[in-house]
This record gives C-alpha cells, sequence and structure tokens, in this order.
C-alpha cells in the first residue's frame, strides 16, 4: 500500500512539473479556472440580493455550505476529474495498455493526469470557506471546530468515490460519460445549498444512494447548530467519516467489478 | 446556397453519430434544471417579484435557459476548434479553400444548433412544462418573436466564438483568454441567474450587453419582459450585435490572414 503510495505521487509529481514549465499560462489558467467556480457563489449572492433567508439559511450559513463542498470538490476534480477522459482511453485501446501493467488499473488511470490549473477551483473556495466561518456566527467548541477539516477531508473521499463509481458507465456505454455529471458537477451545486429545498425523491436520493447530504449539509447542521428540519438521527451528523470511507470501498468493489467485465473493442 | 446547407447537414450529422452522448447531455441538463428550479421556488417562497419576474416566469426561464444553453453553445468544442488550427496551421489549409471561412463556419453552426433545438431543447423544455407550472407566451406574436430572437441569438454565439476563436492568431496560449471570455459570457448571457435579478441599474446595463443578446433576450421575450418594455426594440438591439460581430469578425480573421502571410505560415 505505501508502496503504491509512492508510485502515485512519483507519477503525479510527473504531471506536475511538466506543468510548472510554462509557467505564464498556467497562473492565467489558475485564475481563470478560479473565476469560472466562482461563478456558483455569485449566483447565491444575486439570490440573496432579492431575498433575507433561503429556508431558513442565511447568506453566510449557505456561504458555509458551498466552502466545504467547493474544497473538497475542487480536491477531487485534482485528484480525479480527468475521469471525463476516461471514455478515451477505452475508445483508443489505451486502457489495454494499462491491463498489461503490473500495477492496479485504477491508479493508473487516476494517476494519468493531475492538472495543476484546478488549485485555482481550491483557492476560490477557500476563500469563501474563511469568509464564511468569519461572519456566521458560529459557536466555537473543539469538536465543531475539527468538524470543518474533518468534512472536507469526508466530503472529498465521498466525491472521489462517487465519481469513480459512476465513471465505469463508460465500460458499456462510451459516449454516455456526461450522464456522470449530473451527479459530481450536478452534486457540488446542489451541496452548497440547505438540502431542505429539493423535492423528497432528490433528499432520498443525495442522503441513502449517492451520499452527496454527508459532505456539506449534515456537517454544517452540527457546526452551525442548527435544528434538523428532516428530523434525522443526530448521529448522521457525525457518520460523514464512516460515509466517506464506505464509499470508497464500494466505488473500488464497483470498479474491479467493471473491469473484469470489460471486454476490449479488439475481441 | 447549396454548400451552405451541406455543410449545415454535416455540421446536424457530426452531433447525430452520437446519440449516447445527446441522452446522457439531455439527462444531465433535466438534472440540473430541476435543482436550479427548487433553488427558485425556494427563492419566491420569500417574495413574489423579482425585476419583473414572477414564480412562473422564473420556471419558465430555467427550462428555457436550460434547453438554449446547447442551442447557443455556451459549453462545447467550438469554443476551441479554429483557434487549434490555427496554433497548428492547419487555418492555411482553410483560408485557400474557395468558400468564405466565418460563413462556412456558421453554416456548420447552424446544423449544430438544429440538432440541438430538435434533440435536447425541445425534450427537455417540454418535460419542464409538464413538471412545472411555467408562464406561456401571451400570444403567438410573442411565441413567433421568441422564435426570431432564439434565431438571432445563434448568430450572435456564433459571432463571439467566431471572435475567441480568433485571438489565437495573436496569443500562443488561447486557453487562459478563452476561459475569461467563457466566465464572462455565462454570468452576462443570464445562464447562471436571470440578469433581471441584478440590482438595478446593473441589470438593464447586462441586458444591453452582446452577451445578453446570447440567451437572456429570448427568455425576456417569451415571458413578456423584454428590456425597455419593448419586444421590437429588444429584437433591434440583438440584431445590431449581431451585426457589428460578424462584422468585427471578417475585419479580425482579415487581420488575422495578414499576420499569417506575413509570417510565411
Amino acid at each position: 500500500m505505501a508502496e503504491l503510495g509512492r508510485i502515485y505521487l512519483r507519477l503525479i509529481g510527473a504531471r506536475a512539473r511538466s506543468q510548472l514549465e510554462y509557467r505564464a499560462s498556467l497562473v492565467l489558467q489558475i485564475f481563470a479556472s478560479a473565476l469560472l467556480t466562482l461563478l456558483d457563489f455569485v449566483m447565491i449572492l444575486v439570490l440573496f440580493e432579492n431575498v433575507p433567508e433561503l429556508d431558513g439559511w442565511t447568506v453566510q450559513q449557505v456561504a458555509l455550505l458551498y466552502g466545504i463542498a467547493g474544497i473538497s470538490f475542487a480536491l477531487t476534480d485534482l485528484i480525479v476529474g480527468h475521469l471525463d477522459l476516461f471514455p478515451q482511453m477505452i475508445r483508443d485501446g489505451t486502457f489495454d495498455q494499462i491491463l498489461v501493467r503490473p500495477l492496479p488499473s485504477l491508479l493508473q488511470v487516476v494517476a494519468s493526469d493531475f492538472s495543476l490549473r484546478r488549485i485555482g477551483k481550491i483557492l476560490q473556495a477557500v476563500a469563501v470557506l474563511i469568509v464564511a466561518l468569519a461572519a456566521a456566527d458560529i459557536e466555537w467548541t473543539l469538536g465543531r471546530a475539527a468538524m470543518v477539516p474533518l468534512a472536507v477531508v469526508s466530503g472529498t473521499l465521498i466525491y472521489t468515490g462517487v465519481w469513480i463509481a459512476l465513471a465505469t458507465i463508460a465500460f458499456w456505454i462510451v459516449d454516455a460519460i456526461e450522464f456522470v455529471n449530473a451527479f459530481t458537477y450536478g452534486g457540488n451545486f446542489l451541496s452548497a445549498y440547505p438540502i431542505t429545498i429539493f423535492g423528497r425523491w432528490l433528499r432520498n436520493l443525495v442522503l441513502f444512494v449517492i451520499p452527496i447530504a454527508f459532505v456539506a449539509y449534515l456537517p454544517a447542521l452540527y457546526i452551525l447548530d442548527k435544528p434538523d428540519e428532516l428530523g434525522l438521527p443526530e448521529a448522521l451528523q457525525y457518520a460523514s467519516p464512516f460515509v466517506a470511507v464506505l464509499t470508497v470501498l464500494v466505488a473500488r468493489l464497483v470498479w474491479e467489478n467493471a473491469v473484469r467485465h470489460y471486454r476490449s473493442a479488439g475481441g | 446556397m447549396r454548400l451552405d446547407w451541406e455543410l449545415a447537414r454535416r455540421g446536424y450529422r457530426r452531433y447525430a453519430a452520437y446519440p449516447g452522448a445527446t441522452a446522457a447531455g439531455l439527462f444531465t441538463n433535466v438534472f440540473f434544471g430541476l435543482l436550479i428550479a427548487y433553488i427558485l421556488l425556494a427563492v419566491f417562497d420569500q417574495t413574489s417579484n423579482i425585476g419583473g419576474y414572477d414564480v412562473g416566469d422564473a420556471l419558465a426561464y430555467v427550462w428555457l435557459a436550460q434547453g438554449l444553453l446547447s442551442v447557443v453553445a455556451s459549453y462545447g468544442p467550438s469554443w476551441s476548434e479554429l483557434a487549434l488550427r490555427v496554433r497548428s496551421g492547419d487555418v492555411a489549409t482553410d483560408l485557400y479553400r474557395p468558400v468564405d471561412l466565418q460563413r462556412a463556419l456558421f453554416a456548420q453552426d447552424v446544423g449544430r444548433a438544429g440538432y440541438q433545438v430538435i434533440w435536447r431543447a425541445v425534450p427537455q423544455f417540454v418535460l419542464g412544462a409538464i413538471l412545472f407550472d411555467i408562464t406561456a407566451p401571451a400570444d403567438a406574436l410573442v411565441l413567433l418573436a421568441f422564435c426570431l430572437s432564439v434565431c438571432i441569438a445563434i448568430v450572435v454565439s456564433f459571432a463571439i466564438r467566431f471572435l475567441v476563436n480568433l485571438s489565437a492568431f495573436w496569443l500562443l496560449d488561447y486557453r487562459g483568454p478563452m476561459l475569461l471570455v467563457l466566465t464572462v459570457a455565462h454570468l452576462f448571457s443570464g445562464l447562471i441567474v436571470p440578469l433581471t435579478f441584478f440590482p438595478e441599474p446593473l441589470g438593464d446595463i447586462l441586458r444591453a450587453l452582446p452577451f445578453a443578446a446570447m440567451l437572456q433576450t429570448p427568455i425576456d421575450i417569451w415571458v413578456g419582459e423584454p428590456l425597455g418594455g419593448s419586444t421590437v426594440g429588444a429584437l433591434l438591439l440583438q440584431v445590431f450585435w449581431a451585426v457589428a460581430l460578424v462584422l468585427s469578425g471578417r475585419l479580425v480573421l482579415a487581420a488575422g490572414t495578414q499576420k499569417l502571410v506575413v509570417q510565411g505560415g
């Protein structure tokens, strides 16, 4: 396991160094990608220009959701965002090469890129989170302070697991990868809002099937000490780390199962 | 004209070749539409009118915008395809073909837009209209003006993307500038949030800019809230931007070609 970790770091280190060769271009791309992601937050600000709160949540509290979800998603995007291009590996046969190498296929696919420009997304979300934590009027305890980084780590693992598990659809339908975007980009978009505003079917989906509600909403209830309108067990507010580990394990199973059933185009 | 038609058909068929991608895109589009609709319903729980939009108008905005975003290519390869050809030098081949480059690309883009109207915009709009109580156009004339406005929006969108692509004649790395224009286009076209939701006078200023002519103008016409209260005025402004942007594209292409010739390709 430690050996695999070392190999992973070497592989992405090489990817990162090659991008650092074009410094000016990289800086501009980091800036541009930060701005593009910030648009979702601009939407929140424009909405709150017109109303004081959204289903009982103030703009500071919604910004907290956005910050936690945004950092988690940006980290995920840095680690596995290139799964968007995974169907291409199947189409052009690169994936067959991966299968004959003596390393786990998932590791090789994940290590196949590491886009430093995505750091821009992380930076803008960190900025929003810092402002939100300062402005949201939180009664700090040790537990609440610890929950912020814990939620970010758990959120990253949850998004990563979801992304990997859904990307396996490319083994069966090569050109349908945009379907995954609904739950990755879409999942991140909805994480910035209290899930109480969404329809019941959607709430149940993100609570029990694709556990995106554990990224920001449930930890934020605990951090902000807000009453849970859905009447869920209080334990769920601390459950994100367990859900995260579970999601990653399930994703690995799904991936391995999909690879076992993979038939390359070459027969 | 026959050539234009053939090019448009090729543009259509290029997208028709991937029905799986269309279905997946449609699914994602509808999912985002649902999310935004729920968010705006929560907003209109607290208020009944924002910048002239009531809740039915806002829901119409959601499904029209989600439908139109593929039609006016808010995302997609057309933002950088020509730029890549400029960078690789392939554009030289394009330029000595006996057809006008801008016109040929526009014909292909019309084919692309037509495909998106039929297979993306209409199906997801119908679904949205069934699920939610959205504002219908006041009369047949409004519907006609809306359709006309969508056609002009396609021209405006094409002209903006053409200009962005041409920046590759002068910039070694076109990706940074492209992402910046894309960001501005998303926000100022009304894709992220209706421009009428911005505080005044910012909202009206944004609605007068060319980006609004890509998306916000047709939607404003549909819900009966055109800029300045006049549908004809809104259409004329849109036509003005279309003409100005297409002509700028021609001038910039001429300048870029000149540079290409001087440098010997």
